[in-house]
Parts: C-alpha cells; structure tokens; sequence
C-alpha cells in the first residue's frame, strides 16, 4: 500500500504541540496508529530525547521536512532524517508560504526527484492538482498527499469536488488526505471517498483531551474506510420526478 | 544536615522550605557555574493559564505558589494575567476559554489603557501574580545567607537532595531537556502593566513587564538539547507576537536574549524522585517558580518523616 507497508490503521498521526510526551504516547495508543510522522527541521541533532520517545511507541517513523522552504533545505532536512532514523521514508514538505503553510509545487517537483534518486520513499505534501501528481509520480513518487485544506487550519475537505476528481484521476496510487482535518467526520468523509490514509496533528495535539480525540479519529477513519469498501449507495435525487407517480391526477 | 545540591530556583525553595522547617541546610553550588535556566524565567505565577496544557495537579497545587511567595519575596505583584488574540486568531481565545478556568470576559483597553482599541476583548485572570525572578532569587538566597546557611563547592556533608536541573540528566533517565527562548526589550513608550499572553496557533507567547520600561518576552518550546544563543527564527516569532500586541514594541531597544534548557519528565510534572541515597526535585519544565515552592514543602514532609527524630 505504501512503499509495500500495509496498515491495519489508516490513520497517521502528527507529534507536534501535545501538552506532554506522556500525552502523546497515550494518543497514538489510543488512535491505533501504526504511522507518526515527527519534524526535525528545527529541533536538529539535538532532539534525541523526544526521538527516543517516540521510538519506544513502536509506530513506523515517517519523518517530515515540515519548516523547510528551499529544496536545498527540505533536502539536507530529509538525508538527516535519514540517519537519525534509519527509514528512507520522508514525508516532504516544501512550503511556499509562511502564512498559509500552502506547499510550493515547483520546489516540491524538484526535491522529490532528487530525493527519488537518492533511494527516499517520498510521501509528498501537495494540493489536488492533478498536473502536480502526475509530475510527482513521474518523479518517482508511489504516494501523494494532497492537503484537505492548510495545515492546522481544521477546515476539513476544503476542494472535496476537486478531491474526488484527484481520486478518480489516480486509481491504484495511494493518495493521503494530509492536513486541514479538524473533526472525525471529515476524516471519516475522505475515507469514504476512497482516499487510502488521513494524517493529521493539531486536531489531536490540540483537543482538550487529546486522548479521547486520538480515539474517535481512529474510529471514524475505519468507519469510513468500511463504508468504503461496502460500496456507498449513490445519491439519489427525488427533487424530480423522471416516470409517472402514481396516486397523482396530473403526472409531471 | 541536608546538602541542597543547585542554587536555581528549585534549589533556593527547597532549602529555604527545609531551612524553615529546622533543618540544618548547605546549598552545594560549584564555583563559576552557570546561571540557573530558571534566570531566564517569566517569573509568572499563572497556574490558571497553564492549564490551557498542563495537567490539573498543576493548576491545583500550583495555586499554592502565591501565598509562598508573597510570603518570602517582597516584590510579588499580583496583577492577574491578559490574554488576547489577533482578530484573525479570535478563535483561540474561545478554546483557550474552554481549557481554563478562573476567568472572566473583559475589553483589554480597560486594563491597560494602551490596548484601548487594538483588541476588542481577552480573557482576564484576576488573581495571577508575577515576579522578577532575579530579584527573586536574589532575595531569597541573601535571606538563606543572612540566617547562616552556608552556600560553597565542596564535598557535601549530608543527605543530598539534588536540585540541579538537566544536570542530574546522568541519574535520571527519562529527564529531558525542552529547549526555551527568550528576549528582553525596553521601551519608553509601552506600558503594560501586567502579563499579557498572545494566543497565536503557532507562535503563543507572552510579554512579563520588568518595571521602568523593561519587557521580558518569552518564550519558545523546543523539543532540543541544542545549547547555545537563541535562534534568528525565535527572536522573529517572539518579536513579530510583541509587535501584534503593540506596534511600539517595534522601536524597543533588544537588550538581551537568552535560552535554556527545561528540565522535564514525559508528562512534563515537576517530581520528587528517589535514588538511592539521593533525593532528585526536578522536571520543573516550565513551572519552576509555580512548582518549586510546592515541592519544597513536600519535601519537608518526607524528611520530616525520614529524619524527623534526627533533629
């Protein structure tokens, strides 16, 4: 599924901005999360002890390039990941807007492939737009991440018609709703929508009792990929009516 | 004899606390060491504002903080704390409701006239107090001096209870350091009169008045050991947080900057820990001064306890 990993959970879990480390372990046992994703780019070599934290969980580390802004930067960023870490997997991140946290795409292009080159298993951080994926893909991406809206933002599935046309675009690549996500529901609503994974970080870390909310996303996120795979009904609209309706003297 | 191992502020509570309580006390502190991270401290007694993320021991023991204090150091201003939010932010102000209590709603500029018309509204925690925490520490190490206790770096005579911060990290394995940033300014022409904390989704901060135009501005939470001067990044943050509280801030003078390390244990609760022989007070993370006071005393009780028929 990704990079040959397969998850029992689909949800990955951020490991930023929690009121303790105890909190946090607490939350990825209670989400069920297989997958944390920790940033490095400003807490450096000297992170160690947090490192050591979030080893001890057991999750797979998928580490991120969050604050980076160069290709330069988001590159060194992922090779010290790598040894820190020993995994090739790096969630890449290359923002082009300090205030948005909106990703750069030229800048993202350029550092997949180079990363892709060096041996990385990239999760990219993008938006939904499909040229991108695919220049993406070409660079040598097997996953994409499209954002649900900007990061911290828990406005949810900002573009949900575009992300529909983005899943439709891209069968058989594991596409990860990555940031925007503030409540279960509209995780549960990409899942649904046959989207392969949700990451997400503030809406936990930031919850008053992060605990408890660890738990309902990792509900709602199998909830929804079940209802996925039962196959949802299809809307239907009865605005109008398309035959006769009978019991009706004048028929429409 | 009890050897009071670290001269920062957990160590100044503690032996001024066990002092009080009729032990004979030496404070064990090298010579030339570094000044104590609790220096660079907000020096703030806010246990309301703290459970925004701390767990509730902390809002309830830390309560007690105000009447020690008060009682030891002269210059405890109790002011209440502010929090406001940009407008764009206004949203973190209601969550930031829901997770404390002891508050009221209340428009900014009726308490300090300078904000009048820059922030429609902010919560209000009235019986949060605030410190210089030089000044206190200062104080309360002349009080200890005054009465005899003996401050030197040599071997230590007595039971040891160690108060130095991440340097006890050799013997207590899950300490770990998070690293904080800080900045002081001094400008004439702000003046705030109490501490005002800047919710911010990123960048939360808070501005400590100093007295005579002097600001302290704090601070940043780092999850590093990385020693060293504080970060271009931080000194943005932080400077950008003051100048959204008041664009004057932008003409300060930046008379100092300062980082550190937190002592802190994975559930970020200050602790009395046992080590054999030794007794650790440490993991103040960043509730030194809401906390050292509270453990000072409960120290006291479990050497009163251990020791009680011994003096």
């Amino acid at each position: 599924m990704f990079y040959g990993a397969e998850l029992n959970c689909r949800l990955m879990l951020g490991t930023a901005q929690y009121p303790s480390p105890q909190i946090l372990r607490e939350a990825i046992a209670a989400s069920g999360t297989e997958v944390i994703t920790v940033s490095l780019r400003r807490e450096g070599y000297g992170g160690s002890a947090f490192r050591e934290i979030l080893h001890e969980c057991g999750c797979r580390i998928l580490p991120n390039t969050a604050g980076c802004h160069t290709v330069r930067e988001a590159v060194t960023t992922a090779q010290m990941a790598r040894e820190l870490f020993g995994t090739n997997w790096i969630k890449l991140e290359v923002i082009g807007h300090a205030d948005t946290l909106q990703p750069d795409p030229f800048a993202l292009v350029e550092a997949a492939r180079i990363l892709c080159a060096e041996g990385f298993q990239v999760f990219p951080y993008t938006t939904e737009d499909l040229i991108v994926g695919e220049r993406l893909l070409e660079a040598g991406c097997h996953v994409l991440m499209p954002w649900g809206a900007p990061i911290g933002s828990g406005q949810g599935l900002r573009n949900i018609e575009g992300l529909r046309t983005m899943r439709a675009h891209f069968p058989g690549v594991p596409l990860v709703i990555d940031a925007g996500i503030g409540a279960p529901s509209q995780a549960m609503a990409a899942m649904e929508l046959g989207f392969d994974a949700v990451l997400l970080n503030t809406a936990v870390a930031k919850a008053l009792d992060p605990v408890a909310m660890a738990r309902s996303f990792g509900q709602a996120i199998a909830a929804g990929r079940a209802a996925f795979q039962a196959g949802l009904m299809p809307r239907r609209d009865f605005a109008e009516a398309s035959t006769p309706i009978f019991g009706r003297a004048v028929l429409a | 004899m009890i050897s009071v191992l670290g001269a920062g502020v957990v160590g100044l509570c503690v032996a001024t606390s066990l002092f009080e309580a009729g032990f004979a006390v030496e404070v064990i502190e090298p010579e030339g060491s570094p000044a104590p991270v609790s220096w660079l401290a907000g020096g703030m007694l806010a246990p309301f504002c703290e459970g925004e993320s701390a767990p509730e021991i902390i809002v309830t023991q830390g309560q007690a903080a105000l009447e020690w204090w008060a009682a030891h150091v002269t210059a405890i201003e109790q002011r209440g704390t502010l929090v406001l939010a940009a407008p764009r932010d206004a949203k973190e102000l209601d969550r930031f409701a829901r997770a404390t209590r002891a508050h009221c709603w209340v428009e900014p500029g009726k308490l300090e006239s300078q904000l009048e018309g820059r922030f429609a509204r902010g919560l209000f925690f009235g019986t949060e107090a605030h410190m210089d925490p030089r000044a206190a520490l200062n104080a309360l190490r002349e009080r200890l001096r005054a009465r005899g206790v003996v401050f030197h770096e040599g071997t230590p005579s007595g039971r040891i209870v160690d108060c130095r911060g991440m340097a006890a990290a050799s013997s207590l394995v899950d300490l770990r350091p998070v690293r904080g940033e800080m900045l002081e300014v001094v400008t004439p022409e702000v003046c705030l009169t109490r501490p005002v904390r800047l919710l911010h989704p990123r960048f939360p901060c808070y501005i400590v008045p100093r007295g005579e135009g002097r600001y302290m501005i704090g601070a940043t939470m780092v999850e590093s050991a990385r020693p060293g001067a504080v970060t271009a990044r931080a000194v943005m943050e932080l400077l950008s947080a003051a100048y959204t509280v008041h664009p004057a801030f932008a003409e300060a003078e930046l008379v100092a900057t300062g980082a550190g390390l937190r002592p802190s244990f994975p559930d970020n609760i200050p602790a009395i820990r046992r080590d054999r022989d030794r007794i650790h007070v440490n993991g103040m993370y960043r509730h030194g001064f809401l906390m050292a006071p509270v453990l000072a005393s409960a120290l006291v009780q479990i050497m009163m306890e251990e020791l009680g028929h011994a003096h």
